[in-house]
């Protein structure tokens, strides 16, 4: 099987050569390609000299269309698993092997890697307070409108398999796609897992949610929510090849 | 209603659908986009020019001062003028991503290739 990782990056010029590297070392048969959103500093060429391949975007899209062309990256290269690995140094690539493990065996369409699941429940960065309150609700109401235990809906970390990648290739959220790409997988019917893993504390760069911004976020991300009560499923054919 | 209200909302109508027809005529508006336009403008002359329409329309919705008609019916096209004008932004905004997703890709591609040698 051909595993990509992708690893979106906005101004991760001191982690995202790291990354790649421990990406390398963790998995040498996995390609590895940076998705370099319009950066101001040289993340760019720090991904290059890492040897990973280098999509730069014309201009800043924001993580969902990042992210996106990362997985129409996978679709055009023709990879059986893509796994999104962030560029700040909180995932540990060592982890990228289980959480791609239910897809190879054919058990999901998508993995996401929770800090709150398991094992791994005890140790580990945990974000603030207000965050983890936040995402215990997202997580809540996830569960109940996907039918899906959820634990850890906005981690970044994850792995998609085939139809997955068709489907996020040609739609993706812009707003909040981590926790949206989740509502939009269980429209089209995917089956979606979590694997427990332990997160880092971001090697560098910072958050692109303030603390004082964390409660408008959780009711926009709410509303969000809402709206994909109402949304019309996605065409089989558009994943279904 | 008063004189000097409908002489204003006659010569309004008809600055709106010159500027209208002006703007389609120099391509400036594209053809697509003008009917929500023209459809307002003629709506609006309509009731401006005539007083027994605009009456009628304010006695169905409760209305007794007459001008205040025409603001809800001016208030009315607007409003779908503005809808329309968020749903052409989504679509663009959903290509302009795809577009520069596209160009990316490409862009790595070649320099992929013209590592591989593929320059001479």
């Amino acid at each position: 099987m051909r595993l990509l990782a992708i690893i979106p990056a906005y101004n991760e010029e001191a982690t995202v050569g790291r990354v790649v590297a421990e990406i390398h070392s963790a998995m040498p048969d996995a390609d590895v390609v940076v998705i370099n959103d319009g950066s101001a500093d040289s993340t760019a060429s720090a991904a290059a000299a890492s040897g990973a391949a280098v999509v730069n975007m014309p201009f800043n899209l924001g993580i969902g269309g990042a992210v996106q062309a990362g997985y129409r990256y996978a679709e055009q290269g023709g990879y059986d698993i893509a796994v999104q690995v962030d560029g700040d140094g909180q995932h540990d690539p060592s982890e990228m092997s289980a959480i791609a493990g239910p897809i190879m065996a054919g058990e999901a369409d998508i993995v996401v890697g929770s800090r709150f699941l398991g094992r791994s429940g005890a140790a580990g960065f945990k974000s603030t307070r207000m965050r983890r309150i936040g995402i215990s609700l997202f997580a809540r109401v996830l569960s109940a409108m996907t039918g899906h235990r959820l634990t850890d809906p906005t981690s970044g970390f994850r792995a998609c398999g085939r139809k997955t990648i068709r489907l996020f290739a040609r739609e993706y959220p812009d707003d909040y796609p981590e926790v949206e790409s989740l509502l939009l997988a269980h429209l089209a019917g995917f089956r979606i897992a979590e694997e427990p893993v332990k997160m880092r504390a971001r090697g560098g760069g910072h958050s692109s949610i303030t603390p004082i911004k964390s409660v408008y976020y959780m009711v926009k991300v709410m509303m969000v929510l809402f709206i994909w009560l109402v949304r019309k499923k996605p065409e089989r054919e558009v994943w279904d090849a | 209603m008063h004189e000097r209200i409908q002489i204003f909302s006659i010569v309004g109508s008809i600055g709106l659908l010159t500027l209208i027809f002006e703007l389609v005529r120099r391509r400036r508006l594209k053809e697509k986009y003008s009917l929500v336009w023209l459809f307002t403008g003629f709506a609006l002359l309509a009731v401006a020019t005539i007083p027994g329409l605009l009456n009628s329309f304010g006695q169905v919705m409760g209305i007794y001062y007459t001008p205040t008609a025409f603001f809800l019916i001016a208030f009315f096209f607007l409003t779908l003028i503005s809808l329309q004008f968020s749903v052409v932004i989504s679509r663009l905004s959903e290509r302009n991503k795809t577009m520069s997703q596209e160009v990316a890709l490409l862009k790595q591609r070649i320099e992929e290739l013209e590592k591989q040698g593929g320059r001479g």
